[in-house]
């Protein structure tokens, strides 16, 4: 139900070095100033991506956060599958997996 | 004067940030080379504005206030707002005119409701076209938006209303106005899908957008768009806003599925003003 909150709390990172200073600095005091279910904000400590993908959390501000946290674009894909694999269907929002999963690019293929 | 010019490319950031990666490089290039007289055209065009209508992906505008059509006005904007390491492109200052934007926007606004923005922070959408459309950032931008994220979407009948309400602002200032509009069209973006294109139905898109064809163009709905060209298919709103602005046929310079690293069909395309 806190979706909302999840991506907001995500848009002020990707756009916001105060915020991201924040992040890295305190991280719990940040989490603090938002609503978020133990499961979200614990998606966020972790910075696992593919949980925060399965809770919905839209692509254009999730792939933004997976560079953030230095992540690899290919790495970035199979976090999303492998987020999937462990937590099921993405529950929320439009960007949800359609692909069963495959790559759709020879170079990732050929890794 | 008039709107002197009028077309439409891709924005996806892996044109520019995935560019290492591309395996057929002689294809990447092929697209660069149509972007690049994208710009030729627009300076040959003796553009003194370019107006680029973008698909902004919250970098500015959230779901606390999320405006359908929002324009910049200010005499300075920034970007790109991604790591520039991310994608590749180095963040700068690029030059805007405050003025123009407002006898713009003073006349958008006798029909359409459009939001501004004396604050604008350039993403991929606007980023990526200006590296390869204003290297030099010679050219003062203006910055639109038409919010193509998420629903509720501004339906196409009254994205098509916008373009021809930008026609008629551009035809009522004195400076040379040029207009691009950025976006996908059937594209998975930033899911494990990326790279998925649906090329028969960007052919059709496409071809219904170079003949111009209103009836054609605005027959589409979300849902099927959904289905058939995913989350990024919602982006067909700012090409018909050009199509809108332009009321020409026009010359597609290039299409091809065939990057899929990008996570777009990559387009590059102008109308016959």
């Amino acid at each position: 139900m806190s979706l909302y909150n999840l991506q907001k709390f995500l848009y002020e990172i990707n756009r916001d070095p105060g915020v991201q200073d924040r992040y890295r600095q305190d991280l719990a005091g940040l989490l603090g100033e938002f609503e978020l279910t133990e499961e979200e904000s614990g998606a966020l400590r972790n910075g696992d991506i593919g949980l925060l993908y399965v809770l919905g959390v839209n692509g254009q501000i999730l792939m933004h956060f997976a560079a953030f946290l230095g992540i690899e674009w290919f790495d970035y894909l199979d976090l999303m599958r492998k987020g999937i694999d462990t937590h099921g269907p993405v529950r929320d929002g439009i960007y949800a997996m359609t692909g069963g999963g495959q790559s759709f690019t020879v170079e990732e293929e050929k890794r | 004067m008039s709107l002197v010019y009028a077309g439409v490319c891709s924005h996806a950031p892996g044109i520019t940030g995935r560019a290492d990666l591309v395996e057929n490089t002689a294809l990447r290039d092929e697209f660069y080379a149509n972007l690049h007289k994208m710009r030729d055209e627009i300076s040959a065009a003796g553009a003194q504005a370019l107006l680029i209508v973008a698909a902004e992906h919250f970098a500015n505008f959230f779901m606390n206030n999320m405006p359908a059509y929002c324009i910049g006005m200010s005499d300075n904007y920034e970007g790109p707002i991604e790591d520039p390491a991310w994608l590749k492109i180095e963040r700068r200052k690029i030059p805007g005119n405050a003025d123009l934007s407002r006898r713009l926007t003073s006349e958008i606004m006798n029909t359409v409701d459009i939001a501004y923005a004396e604050e604008w922070k350039f993403d991929h959408g606007i980023s990526v076209p200006l590296n390869f459309l204003t290297p030099d950032y010679d050219i003062p931008v203006i910055p639109v938006n038409i919010n193509c994220q998420g629903p509720p979407l501004t339906p196409l009948p009254r994205a098509w209303a916008f373009g021809e309400a930008l026609r008629r602002a551009c035809d009522k200032v004195p400076e040379r106005i040029a207009i691009v509009g950025t976006g996908g069209i059937s594209h998975w973006p930033a899911t494990p899908d990326s790279g998925k294109i649906n090329e028969p139905w960007d052919r059709d898109f496409l071809d219904r957008l170079m003949r111009n064809d209103k009836d054609a163009l605005l027959d589409y709905d979300d849902t099927r768009t959904y289905a058939e060209a995913g989350q990024g298919g919602f982006e067909i709103r700012t090409f018909i806003a050009i199509a809108a602005a332009a009321g020409t046929t026009g010359t597609l310079h290039f299409y091809t599925a065939e990057l899929p690293i990008f996570a777009v069909g990559c387009t590059a395309a102008k109308f016959d003003l």
